[in-house]
């Protein structure tokens, strides 16, 4: 998705003049090609994310549309403060494109991980949270969304799933229609949810965007108010948004994502992935259980 | 002291007593700066407050907004009536401005550190659109603690922005919990133009104000005086945030008559 990242965005800067990205250091050798064609609107502001998010923020003010880049931690918790204040309170557009949530970057530890990036910035009133499954869904959410006038963040995975779906913003695809359950899978867990579960007679619904989320394909979408919600980041996140969708209708939901703890080992994703059970078998495990349940 | 000066300071303190609420102090030290700033610095039009074809203000220091909503209704902005709405339930003056309320408004400000950062994006803006406008960010000396405020100064250097300028509002705020030392100095050390002034002086201010360099920001240290212009209040710690009695703010009123 990086690749597709510098794609998307130097195709963009030359047919919108507005577009203006910032680096905290990171991607610079990918956006060499950027920096010479075009000098006044790509900057390497460096180690200093809080600056540069209320410097785009400032950019975004006078009709510019930015783009700031880092790995998640730093983009988004180091600065949520002017994410929410200089941003979503302000009412300013811009984009915020982060690599490396959860533990796409395992090996460097904890404070290179982000798996909290997602729960915070959905309470942020204003905030669009997009996650995109491959680098063409990237593509087409990112083009249609960069100029909306909101903030927006792109969270691009290290994986991507095999196939790619003409995703919409704001819109969840139906993969599939069965009656035993309804599965919910956001972004790069569609991988897994396919492999471990397309065989069930289940409904898939594909999320790339989680902020603002789609109820109603939701709503309609649910023979018998049965829900597993994969996420990849901290699980659970949506849930507010289901028991939203579901009202006073009772529900039974069940959860695999990653969860609310440390994760102090270091190896690659897979290594965490099998830990936490966000595999193939243990998602066809968890809503095995959901289907079974009375 | 100036006329409108005084005015506008009883305006103050009468926009306080409607719901006790304001950093009366705030807004007087940093009123003689507003003022000249507003009054024979900025470039700007209160019809067209959006207009591209302005200088822009951000008070980076927001609490201090009793003042900048006393300066734009004095410039026409809004009525000056609407000051005695000040922090009621439905007024758009709140105790920290909201650009999205309040016309002249460039910034919703309140959390300290913010200010700048956006002042730098702005500059940067203006100058990507070849625009020859200035832009002017006000923070405190306590607001200075704040990182932002030197990675703002190092993006700034960096970026040779001389459309920009940060007044420093030395009320020594700061002096009880960090020691800030020579601020004007700090900012040279960072490749900023910089220079010390008596922020209650109003040839001074303009003068300061009026000058900037090509290729290099600005810093203007304007030395003051928390709630100048009234007696018990100067620098007198238990006036930061708080709204003066019947009493006392009659007492107030004469003293600014």
């Amino acid at each position: 998705m990086r690749k597709q990242f510098v794609r998307t965005v130097e195709d963009l800067m030359a047919k919108d003049e507005r577009l203006v990205l910032l680096l905290g250091d990171i991607g610079v050798f990918g956006f060499r090609n950027a920096f010479q064609r075009f000098p006044t609107r790509t900057y390497n502001i460096g180690v200093c994310e809080q600056a540069m998010t209320g410097l785009a923020a400032g950019l975004s003010k006078e009709g510019l549309v930015p783009v700031i880049h880092s790995i998640a931690p730093f983009v988004v918790e180091r600065c949520y403060e002017q994410l929410k204040v200089d941003f979503c309170y302000q009412k300013l557009g811009g984009n915020i494109v982060s690599v490396g949530g959860s533990y796409d970057y395992a090996a460097l530890g904890c404070t290179h991980h982000c798996p909290g990036d997602v729960a915070v910035l959905r309470m942020l009133p204003g905030m669009e949270i997009v996650v995109p499954g491959t680098p063409s869904e990237y593509d087409r959410l990112f083009r249609s969304t960069y100029a909306d006038g909101h903030p927006t963040y792109f969270r691009l995975s290290e994986r991507s799933n095999p196939e790619s779906f003409e995703v919409v913003f704001g819109r969840a695809q139906v993969l599939k229609q069965g009656k035993l359950a309804t599965v919910i899978a956001v972004g790069t867990t569609l991988t897994q949810v396919l492999e471990g579960v397309n065989d069930l007679d289940v409904t898939i619904l594909y999320y790339t965007t989680v902020s603002p989320f789609d109820a109603e394909t939701l709503k309609h979408n649910c023979p018998n108010n049965k829900v597993l919600l994969v996420e990849p980041y901290y699980e659970g996140v949506l849930l507010p948004d289901i028991m939203t969708a579901f009202a006073l209708s009772p529900i039974r939901v069940e959860t695999v994502g990653v969860p609310h703890r440390f994760l102090t080992s270091y190896g690659d994703q897979e290594d965490h992935d099998q830990t936490i059970g966000l595999t193939a078998s243990g998602i066809r495990s968890r809503l095995e259980k959901l289907i079974h349940a009375n | 002291m100036d006329a409108p000066l005084k005015l506008l300071k009883r305006q103050i303190l009468a926009a306080t007593s409607a719901t006790g609420e304001g950093h009366i102090a705030s807004a007087f030290s940093i009123l003689d700066i507003l003022w000249a700033l507003y009054d024979r610095v900025l470039q700007f039009d209160p019809k067209h407050p959006a207009s591209n074809d302005r200088d822009r203000f951000i008070l980076s220091k927001g609490h201090g907004s009793l003042a900048l909503y006393a300066v734009l209704a004095e410039k026409g902005f809004f009525p000056p009536a609407e000051l005695k709405n000040f922090c009621t339930y439905s007024s758009f003056l709140g105790g920290h401005p909201d650009r999205t309320k309040v016309p002249g408004v460039e910034a919703s400000t309140g959390s300290l550190g913010h200010g700048l950062p956006l002042g730098v994006g702005v500059a940067l803006g203006l100058r990507i659109h070849a625009s020859n406008r200035r832009v002017f960010v006000m923070v405190g000396d306590a607001e200075c603690n704040e990182g932002t405020i030197w990675e703002s100064a190092l993006l700034a250097a960096h970026h040779k922005l001389g459309n920009l300028t940060c007044i420093v509002d030395y009320n020594h705020s700061t002096d009880r919990a960090l020691g800030m030392g020579d601020i004007a100095e700090k900012f040279k050390a960072f490749g900023w133009a910089a220079t010390t002034i008596n922020g209650h002086d109003s040839a001074a201010i303009e003068s300061a104000l009026r000058a900037h360099e090509e290729g290099r920001p600005t810093a203007v240290v304007a030395e003051t005086v928390k709630g100048k212009g009234v007696m018990q209040m100067e620098n007198n710690p238990a006036w930061h945030h708080h709204a003066p009695s019947q009493e006392e703010l009659e007492a107030m009123l004469q003293e600014l008559a």
